[in-house]
């Protein structure tokens, strides 16, 4: 139990230190850099929460498949790679009253409804194959919109993009 | 392991996305912030399912990538057919739709 509460304590703070530079820093690149550390982290923390599957789906589309996006994003709406200037709003401080009073807000709540509670001591990892009968199962439904809105978002990417 | 110690780093995350998409004026840099939120949510599902010992969460977690993986395709095309019509990705120069 210890050793998994150091590990969550060090992922986790690699996890906001990545977060805060993915939001602060003056490089669109290493934003994208600074996420790929935070994905991973989350990965790290399925991990630990039992959820291989999930851990391992989030590196693959996550790491792999939507940090390819951003970078070539990047690399297709910027005459130049390197340090900006212009990259905040100004009035970007605006944003931190409101970050930190919906973080209080959810502080509160959160204390006040779970307290000390403990997660179970004995959970064993969930097999694949409960995933599965979950998404084939009771959750079918909601498979098959979720194949649709995947196959319109494919074909209104394609239509966005292309030169014509 | 308690159960909160997920939700406040969720929370903190959700926070921190949170204030990307007020600050950030770079289109992609809010699409990233909007990324940390989901990855938010993601980590309360996670957690959710642990603590009550059902797959439920895992499967919406699931879901929740995919959504995610088609919001950004479809959020970075929207991003690239502004930058060739605009030259610019910059949220405040796109002020048409202002009344």
């Amino acid at each position: 139990m210890v050793a998994q509460n150091i590990g969550f304590a060090l992922i986790a703070l690699v996890m906001i230190v990545g977060a805060l530079r993915v939001v602060t820093t003056s490089n669109v690149v290493h934003a994208a850099l600074w996420l790929v550390v935070v994905l991973s982290g989350a990965a790290a923390q399925y991990v630990l929460l039992a959820a291989e599957f999930v851990a391992i789906t989030q590196v693959l589309v996550y790491v792999g498949a939507v940090m390819v996006l951003f970078l070539f994003g990047t690399m297709l709406t910027r005459s130049r790679i390197g340090r900006e200037t212009d990259l905040n709003n100004p009035r970007w401080k605006w944003g931190i009253p409101v970050a930190l009073l919906l973080f209080a807000a959810m502080a509160i709540a959160l204390v006040s409804a779970f307290g000390d509670e403990k997660m179970p001591e004995d959970a064993a990892p969930v097999p694949v194959q409960v995933v599965s009968d979950q998404i084939f199962g009771p959750y079918l439904l909601p498979f098959w919109a979720l194949s649709f809105v995947l196959l319109a978002a494919v074909i209104g990417a394609i239509v966005l993009a292309r030169k014509d | 392991m308690l159960v909160n110690q997920f939700l406040f780093l969720a929370a903190i995350l959700f926070c921190i996305g949170v204030y990307g998409v007020i600050a950030r004026r770079n289109a992609v840099l809010v699409l990233m912030s909007i990324e940390l939120i989901l990855n938010a949510v993601n980590l309360n599902l996670i957690a959710f399912a642990m603590r009550n010992g059902s797959p439920d969460g895992h499967t919406f977690a699931l879901y929740v990538i995919a959504v995610a993986a088609a919001e950004v395709g479809v959020g970075l095309g929207m991003v690239l057919l502004i930058y060739r019509n605009r030259k610019t990705i910059a949220l405040d120069d796109l002020s048409e739709m202002k009344g």
